[in-house]
């Protein structure tokens, strides 16, 4: 045990920290797995190449808040948040399932000085990133291709951070309820409905102005979508303000459930 | 270091832990036994500060886990019955980014975690992943990260199971140096060697509490014979052949295949028997161990 050197007792760590050190754990590990970065990537690009601009050569343009806009142009900032929305539920599903129940990750960590705060923060941090990082290339895509208006798109990046957050968050919530894979059916059948009909791919108004649209409207997807695609298109809104507050909402919510969970589910 | 009152753990309804009270002092191996179900897991976790304690006192390091439980854990190390390694992480990584997990910085986390694959003698697997390691080599790695922090005390939960002797052998030789180091070891275990070997103290739970207290030979000599005369007779008869011997010792134990004459003085007692025209199959005079204090103790019926 000589050989051993003595460490220096480290400073309190500041919750930035902390959250920064899980952040780290997880690059380390995608470091070798960068390919799955690709595909999360890539979907929404193919998406944009299939509908927006394929199936866009079908359509005229149309309007979105009376503004006659190409359809390229209207599925483009849809796929941007979806991209988000992807990358973060992706993570925060799967991957905390599997390290929750099966890799008994955060009872190691809580083994350590970290706490289930922490976790969550960090975990939910790491999601939020994943899906930035691809909404930010997605973004690169939309600007090299002309399918942005406004100077305002600048801002679409922090909303789509801030979509990640939210789906970072309320999904790593919903999957602490989580008792076996089959449970995550539950979440592709929320999804794909939300990924189709969140006004991804034709305007909300086609909803007509029943109950269908109200509830369509109160989803956080949509929310996610219209708010990138009034930055896009340089069509800023009082409803812009409405997303942004909605999603932070339902971010901040989420973690402050995370933490419960984590604290019910590992401090036994 | 470590100091519980009155220390209780329940489930809802369920006691685990029904008010124990322990001290323990700086630098000595100190071991928690009982059968499964005993409350020794539980009396650890709390220990780890990752359980809220459910009634009773409980001190580590002079600090309260319910209000400081990030500073106590800073300074443990905690080694859990199941190897839970980051299986994403390969070994070197392992140990490198739990380090950091203690806000230890950079360089001292490689340092560290280069000088630990040395001390659990895994060097060459640093870039290995962690589910091509044997059994052995696991536990050794789930050892040497419980170090990386340098702990004051060092938690041991069953830390030797599942291990062939060989890898036993030099786990406990790493413990023992360990402990020569002025590291505070708390253990639980179901192995009498084990205690034998590595504890100092020693407490032995039962249904949520404390049935015996003391060094494993203090323990022998309150709780069991000096020595013990085992006679094996034929299938059957030892039930009935019981009686007759019942007071050459303290105290007789049938069992299955063979009777247990419980004697300061072993050798006198095999005489004796023969002398009364008894004649076992086969004899046997051992010293007590602590596994006849701990079956006396908690009994020979199945625990769960």
């Amino acid at each position: 045990m000589a050989s051993l050197s003595s460490a220096a007792v480290p400073a309190p760590m500041t919750p930035t920290n902390a959250a920064r050190l899980l952040v780290l754990r997880n690059f380390i590990v995608y470091k070798s797995a960068w390919r799955l970065f690709l595909t999360g990537f890539l979907e929404p690009v193919l998406y944009l190449f299939s509908i927006g601009i394929g199936v866009g050569q079908l359509i005229d343009t149309f309007e979105f808040h009376g503004e006659a806009i190409p359809y390229a142009t209207f599925v483009a900032p849809a796929m941007l948040a979806t991209s988000a929305f992807n990358g973060a539920l992706m993570d925060s599903t799967f991957n905390v399932f599997f390290k929750l129940r099966y890799e008994k990750l955060y009872d190691q960590m809580l083994a350590t000085p970290l706490t289930t705060g922490d976790i969550a923060r960090g975990e939910i941090a790491w999601g939020l990133i994943r899906g930035s990082v691809y909404s930010a290339a997605f973004l690169v895509v939309m600007v090299a291709m002309g399918l942005v208006e406004s100077w305002w798109a600048l801002l679409a990046l922090p909303a789509a951070v801030l979509i990640a957050f939210a789906f970072s968050a309320v999904c790593m919530a919903l999957t602490t309820w989580m008792k076996s894979w089959q449970d995550f059916d539950k979440i592709t059948l929320v999804q794909m409905p939300m990924f189709l009909f969140s006004a991804t791919f034709f305007p909300v108004e086609a909803f007509g102005t029943g109950v269908l649209r109200w509830v369509v409207e109160a989803t956080p997807l949509y929310r996610g979508v219209v708010l990138c695609r009034e930055l896009t298109t340089g069509v800023v809104t009082w409803e812009s303000g409405v997303s942004v507050v909605y999603l932070v909402v339902m971010g901040v919510l989420g973690l402050l459930v995370v933490r419960r969970r984590l604290d019910a589910l590992l401090l036994t | 270091m470590i100091s519980a009152r009155g220390l209780r753990k329940s489930f809802g309804d369920f006691e685990a832990v029904k008010g124990i009270d322990v001290e323990v002092r700086k630098g000595e191996a100190f071991g928690f036994l009982g059968p499964n179900g005993a409350g020794k897991s539980s009396t650890m976790r709390m220990i780890a500060s990752v359980s809220p304690v459910s009634g009773g006192e409980l001190r580590i390091l002079g600090m309260d886990p319910a209000t400081d439980g990030p500073a106590i854990r800073g300074r443990l190390g905690v080694c859990p019955q199941e190897d839970t390694l980051d299986n994403e992480l390969n070994v070197f990584d392992n140990l490198y980014i739990y380090g950091r997990y203690f806000g230890i910085d950079r360089a001292t986390c490689r340092e560290r975690a280069r000088e630990l694959l040395e001390f659990a003698q895994i060097t060459e697997k640093a870039k290995a992943k962690v589910e091509d390691l044997s059994g052995g080599m696991k536990r050794r790695l789930t050892i040497a990260r419980s170090l990386i922090n340098n702990p004051d005390v060092l938690l041991l939960d069953e830390p030797t199971t599942g291990l062939d002797p060989q890898a036993r052998h030099v786990l406990w030789d790493q413990l023992f140096r360990l402990k020569q180091a002025g590291v505070t070891l708390v253990i639980t275990t179901h192995y009498m060697d084990e205690a034998e070997q590595l504890c100092d103290r020693l407490v032995v739970m039962d249904k949520g509490l404390i049935a015996a207290e003391g060094s494993p030979r203090e323990l022998i000599d309150a709780h069991s014979t000096r020595e013990v005369a085992e006679l094996r007779f034929g299938v059957g008869e030892h039930e009935g052949l019981a009686e007759k011997v019942a007071d050459l010792g303290e105290r007789v134990e049938v069992l299955p295949d063979r009777l247990l004459v419980y004697s300061d003085h072993g050798e006198e007692v095999l005489t004796a028997v023969l002398d009364r025209g008894l004649s076992p199959i086969a004899t046997l005079v051992r010293r007590s161990t602590l596994e006849d204090v701990f079956l006396r103790l908690t009994g020979r019926s199945l625990a769960d």
